[in-house]
C-alpha cells in the first residue's frame, strides 16, 4: 500500500459509508448505452421461469399491486452513495405471491428494454430486500433513471438495481449479466468492497 | 496541460497490462491516518504505449483527489488498480467506420481510441480488405472555448496527416472571432450535417461527457436512425 504523506481528505467519513465510497447528494446516472424510449401504454413486465403462475402486468395493472415507501442507502460501483433516498414499489415478496414461484429457483435474471441483464441470488431478492420501483423522491422515476420501473436491490451495489425493467425469470442456475461478465463483480457487495471479478 | 481545465499525467506503472481502449483506472490516495479516497480516471495513452498509462485530469475545484493529482510531483507515487471496463471499449479488429463524440475532458477514452487506430495506420490491410489506412474516423468535440478543447495539437497534425479523419469542433460559449466551425451546442441538425452518409452503415459511436451531454447526444443519434446497439455510452459527473 502506498501513504500519500501529503494527502489531506476534504470529505467527512460516515459509518454509513462503505469502503471506497463518498457521499454524493446529487443522482449520478450510469448507463451502457442511450436512454430508451419506454411507452406506458405499452409497457410490461412479464415474471417467468420456474413459477406456477408466470404473469405479464400491464402499467395499470402493476400499479394496483400493494406499494411500499422505501427508504434506503444506495452505493454505486462507480464510487458514489446516496444516503437516504426515497422510492417507492412492490416488494419482491409481493411478486412471489403472486407468480407461485417453485421451490427450485437458485436466482433471479433481470431483464431491461435495453437488453441489459443482471443476476441475483435468490436469498437476495426476498426477506424484504428487493423491489420493483415505480417511484423517486415521490415523483415519476426519470427515464435516465431507469424509469417508469427499476429494480431496486439496495444492499448490493447498484447495477444490480436493473433499470428499465421488463422481465424477471425465476432459473435454477447462475447465469452473469452485462456487467458480471465484462470484469464486474458476480455478487457485488459494496461492504465487502466486491467492485471487481477478482475481489 | 492538454486544455485550460484539464492536465496530461503520466504514471509508468511496475507491473504493466495491455488495456483495450475506453478503459480506466482507479487511483487511490490514503491519508497517512488510513483515510482512502478513489475515483476513476479513463486512460488517454494507446494500448502501445507499453509500460505507462497517461490520464487527462480535469480539475474539480472542491474535488478531493484531483486537486491532489494536479499538485502531484514527478516521482511521487499513486496506488493504481486496472485496467477495468469491458463496454466502453474499442480496438482495431472492429469493423466499420468509427464516430467518437466527446464533450469536455470526455475526450479523453476517445483519443485512447484514435491514438490506438493511428499506431495502426501502416499496417497491412487484412485478406478481407479491411486497415486503419482505410478506416473512416469522425472525431466531433464540444467544448466550451477554444482553450477548452483537449489535445488541440495532436488532433490538428492527425487531422491534416490522415485524410480519413474528419475533426468536428464546437464551441458553446466564447469562441474566438476568427473561429469558423460551429458555435453551439451538438444538435440534431449538427449530427444530421456531419455524420448523416454513417446511417445505415455499421458504423460504431462512441459518446463520452457530461451527463447531459451524452443524454442529448444519444437521443438525437437515435432520432436520427441510429440503432442504440451501435451506440456506447460514458456518462461522468452528477
Amino acid at each position: 500500500m502506498i501513504i500519500n504523506d501529503d494527502f489531506i481528505p476534504k470529505r467527512k467519513t460516515s459509518s454509513k459509508l462503505p469502503p471506497g465510497q463518498y457521499e454524493e447528494r446529487g443522482f449520478p446516472v450510469l448507463s451502457l448505452g442511450p436512454t430508451p424510449d419506454i411507452d406506458i401504454n405499452t409497457w410490461k413486465l412479464e415474471v417467468t421461469g420456474l413459477v406456477d403462475n408466470p404473469i405479464s402486468w400491464t402499467w395499470q395493472e402493476f400499479n394496483k399491486l400493494s406499494k411500499e415507501l422505501i427508504i434506503k442507502d444506495i452505493h454505486c460501483v462507480t464510487k458514489w452513495s446516496k444516503f437516504d433516498s426515497k422510492w417507492e414499489g412492490v416488494p419482491m415478496q409481493e411478486i412471489f405471491n403472486i407468480v407461485k414461484v417453485q421451490p427450485g429457483p437458485t436466482h433471479l435474471i433481470a431483464h431491461s428494454y435495453d437488453g441489459y441483464t443482471t443476476n441475483l441470488p435468490i436469498e437476495d431478492i426476498s426477506n424484504g430486500k428487493a423491489w420493483v420501483a415505480t417511484a423517486y423522491d415521490s415523483d415519476e422515476i426519470e427515464a435516465e433513471h431507469g424509469g417508469p420501473a427499476r429494480l431496486l436491490v439496495p444492499h448490493l451495489y447498484f447495477w444490480k438495481s436493473a433499470k428499465w425493467l421488463n422481465k424477471l425469470e425465476f432459473v435454477d442456475r447462475d447465469q452473469p449479466g452485462f456487467w458480471e461478465t465484462r470484469g464486474y463483480h458476480n455478487y457485488g457487495d459494496p461492504w465487502q468492497e466486491q467492485r471487481y471479478w477478482n475481489d | 496541460m492538454v486544455a485550460d481545465n484539464v492536465m496530461s499525467l503520466t504514471f509508468s506503472l511496475p507491473q504493466w497490462q495491455s488495456f483495450k481502449a475506453g478503459q480506466h483506472y482507479d487511483i487511490r490516495l490514503t491519508a497517512p491516518g488510513g483515510y482512502m479516497a478513489e475515483r476513476s480516471y479513463s486512460i488517454a495513452s494507446s494500448p502501445e504505449d507499453k509500460g505507462i498509462v497517461e490520464y487527462g485530469v480535469q480539475l474539480l475545484e472542491d474535488g478531493e483527489v484531483s486537486p491532489y493529482l494536479w499538485k502531484l510531483a514527478e516521482g511521487k507515487q499513486v496506488e493504481m488498480r486496472g485496467p477495468i471496463g469491458g463496454h466502453f471499449i474499442w480496438d482495431v479488429s472492429v469493423p466499420g467506420p468509427l464516430i467518437l463524440i466527446g464533450g469536455g475532458s470526455g475526450m479523453v477514452p476517445l483519443m485512447s481510441m484514435l491514438r490506438h487506430h493511428a499506431n495502426h495506420l501502416d499496417d497491412p490491410p487484412s485478406p478481407e480488405g479491411f486497415g486503419e489506412a482505410k478506416r473512416e474516423i469522425v472525431f466531433m468535440i464540444s467544448a466550451r472555448t477554444y482553450e477548452h478543447i483537449l489535445y488541440r495539437r495532436e488532433l490538428e497534425r492527425i487531422g491534416s496527416q490522415d485524410r480519413n479523419i474528419n475533426v468536428v469542433a464546437t464551441i458553446t460559449d466564447n469562441a474566438p472571432e476568427s473561429w469558423s466551425g460551429y458555435k453551439r451546442r451538438i444538435d440534431k441538425e449538427m449530427l444530421e450535417e456531419i455524420l448523416g452518409k454513417y446511417k445505415n452503415t455499421d458504423a460504431k459511436t462512441f459518446i463520452c461527457g457530461p451527463t447531459p451531454f451524452v443524454e442529448a447526444v444519444a437521443k438525437h443519434m437515435k432520432a436520427l436512425g441510429f440503432k442504440s446497439s451501435d451506440i456506447k455510452t460514458e456518462r461522468f459527473g452528477g
